[in-house]
């Protein structure tokens, strides 16, 4: 399957580990991915607070360098955050012809345009749901050649993939929020319940209120531990700098050792695959992946 | 008729008991709502049950419950639907809403959180100088703006769903800021200004909202509160340049600047930029910024220890292959008069086909 890429900023920035397992699992996969690397930054909600109009050309910019792609069936992003921004800036330009014009009339000088399909022409896909939509989970169940089996592993989705559900396809894919889960289960490891997984981790706001911002994130992890999770996963590099880069700082606000591991999704699909821990970049991680890494040696030998 | 299941969650704080379930199986058509089983199971089978409730047709907003774990109206909410979004055999889940204590059974305080958030917006008009001779006179469209927000049934759900609230409850939240920008955008209120200071500088206040979506989601009326709050920042940073003591406005300074200088984001800078209002040299100089940044010196070392971030990466940034496209698209937007906003809220959805349909009032005075 040829796809569009639009990796993100995160992915490339202090997440380097998530775009670069995501290259290694693609193949695996049987995707090609063109990479998007003249394309901007979505805004991440930000952009949109300070002018609506720039930054839906920006994604309008994105989203017809990705339609220009020969042969890629549709775009995909590897960020919660970046696919709910974008899926913001989508609902507008598809729902009125004129707007459309005055953002494709900002994209002239490029000589690029944004086209509105309907969804089954073209779509933009978090890679969560490209796993269960396009590529599908039999699919995905029969190239795991290394079953989590015995890994307890919490989903954490990020705000922007859940909500809001009209806005983000939930009428023709209902199951959208429960994906994570399904993927979970099809490589084998045992997806945990717990309160956080749907909640917010607080990452925009830290900046800003830094107390509040860490509270959410820490009740999210201390939750998930306390349900016995090994590790948990996420397919938002932003939800993963709250969760595991500020995890030390988080577990003072939330007065309690924390100490749990978080994946990047493609590096949990990565480890069933067969593609070893150093080159997903588990080592690149603020919290240690070791027991995770061990748990997962141990599979091998057995 | 078919039967549905209820587990209703118990309380009553003046009996000294814990929480507890109690299931009730009621008789009723798929289409009738979960309000009217409870009401059912009220009267035919246990008395003491706890609801609040009016009028029945989503518009005195009495009877926000949580269903299945999603904040909604009862009222709005058929039982059906519920049943089928609770998955085969399993009860229909009713609690009360989050955030707010609870008085009895699916009765919350909205006075000791939703109408005290309320009343600290300053909830009535404040116009400048003496009032005219007989009413106020408005063009009709200069009103369009905050019908979105007037539009609020004050039922409480998106308090009831706010997840920062959950985790802080002095923010003061969604249902208030939404409000608050009912005032702000009116042309009669005189205050704009000192209305949208006053929030920002609130440690608690605009700028702890965390664009979580959860009001947007679960808002019986389409008020989309956090709109309205991105509204009142837009209005605040944008329209008055309003430097506050949280980093909103260097926040939001510091993002824009950096995309338009690089095309993605340079996160090393972002924080040092934040904090001084969006200059990287304000940021690394000025004693308040500094003193924020050494509190974050740890997170830096983190990032640099685990390997995620190198040195290089933290000082420098590759710009855009044709970063001068994005530059220029920032310089066209923002030389335009008018900011233009299309509120699907206000023009509706499906105006694909017609000419002109983008109304006037999609665009924002600037």
């Amino acid at each position: 399957m040829k796809l569009a890429y639009w990796p993100g900023c995160v992915s490339r920035g202090f997440t380097p580990e998530l775009h670069g397992s995501m290259n290694l699992v693609a193949p695996k996969l049987d995707l090609e991915l063109v990479e998007l690397d003249r394309a901007n930054c979505c805004g991440a909600g930000v952009i949109a607070e300070h002018n609506q109009e720039l930054v839906d050309t920006l994604n309008a910019r994105t989203f017809a360098m990705a339609q220009k792609v020969e042969g890629a069936v549709g775009m995909m992003n590897i960020c919660s955050t970046c696919q709910g921004a974008q899926s913001e800036a989508q609902e507008r330009l598809d729902a009125d012809g004129d707007y459309r014009d005055v953002v494709n009339s900002n994209l002239a000088a490029e000589q690029l345009a944004y086209q509105k399909h309907a969804e089954t022409d073209w779509w933009n896909k978090n890679f969560l749901w490209l796993l269960v939509e396009e590529i599908g989970l039999d699919k995905l169940r029969s190239k795991v050649v290394r079953p989590l089996e015995g890994l307890r592993i919490a989903p954490f989705y990020g705000c922007y993939i859940v909500r809001p559900t009209k806005r983000l396809g939930y009428a023709d894919h209902p199951e959208r929020d429960q994906y994570l889960e399904y993927v979970i289960d099809a490589l084998g490891a045992e997806p945990v319940e717990y309160a956080g997984a749907r909640k917010c981790c607080g990452f925009p706001i830290i900046t800003m209120n830094r107390a509040t911002s860490l509270r959410q994130a820490g009740r999210h992890l201390a939750d998930a531990i306390d349900a016995g999770a090994d590790c948990l996963v996420t397919p938002c590099p932003l939800c993963h700098l709250n969760l595991d880069l500020q995890q030390p700082a988080a577990a003072k606000f939330v007065e309690r050792d924390l100490d749990v591991p978080v994946l990047h999704l493609p590096q949990m699909v990565g480890l069933a695959l067969g593609l070893e821990p150093k080159a997903l970049g588990m080592n690149k991680h603020v919290v240690k992946t070791k027991d995770v890494q061990r748990k997962v040696a141990q599979l091998a030998a057995a | 008729m078919p039967e549905y299941k209820l587990k209703l969650r118990r309380y009553d704080p003046e009996s000294g008991q814990p929480a507890y379930w109690s299931e009730y199986d009621v008789d009723l058509d798929a289409e009738r709502s979960v309000l009217q089983g409870i009401l059912t199971a009220r009267d035919d089978q246990d008395g003491s049950i706890g609801i609040r409730c009016s009028c029945r047709a989503a518009i005195c907003g009495s009877c926000a419950v949580r269903i299945n774990g999603k904040t909604a109206l009862a009222c709005n909410t058929a039982i059906g639907e519920a049943a089928e979004k609770a998955g085969d055999g399993n009860p229909i889940v009713v609690e009360p809403m989050n955030n707010m204590p609870v008085i009895k059974d699916l009765i919350v305080d909205m006075d000791a959180v939703h109408w005290k958030k309320v009343q600290r917006v300053v909830p009535w008009l404040l116009p400048d100088g003496d009032p005219p001779e007989r009413e106020y006179v408005v063009p009709a469209e200069s009103m369009i703006d905050i019908t979105q927000s007037m539009a609020c049934i004050q039922c409480g759900a998106c308090v009831g769903a706010c997840l920062s609230m959950e985790a802080n409850p002095d923010f003061i939240g969604p249902a208030a800021l939404a409000k608050a920008y009912r005032f702000v955008g009116d042309p009669r209120d005189g205050q704009e200004r000192e209305r949208l200071k006053d929030l920002a500088e609130d440690p608690d206040g605009l700028y702890t909202c965390t664009h979580c979506f959860a009001c947007v989601e679960v808002c019986p009326k389409d008020v989309a509160p956090m709109n309205q709050i991105m509204r009142l920042r837009r209005r605040a940073t944008g329209d008055f340049g309003i430097k506050d003591r949280n980093n909103g406005y260097g926040h939001e300074k510091a993002f824009v600047n950096l995309i338009e200088k690089y095309g993605t984001l340079h996160e090393a800078q972002l924080l040092p930029r934040s904090f001084g209002d969006g200059s990287l040299l304000k940021g690394q100089t000025e004693p308040g910024a500094v003193k924020e940044l050494i509190e974050n010196l740890p997170t830096a070392i983190r990032g640099l220890k685990s390997g995620k971030v190198s040195p290089v990466k933290a000082l420098w940034h590759h710009k855009l292959p044709g970063q001068e496209n994005v530059k220029r698209i920032f310089d066209e937007v923002h030389a335009k008069e008018d900011r233009l906003e299309l509120n699907l809220y206000i023009v509706g959805e499906g105006n694909d086909e017609e000419i002109g349909a983008m109304a006037e009032i999609a665009k924002e005075d600037v």
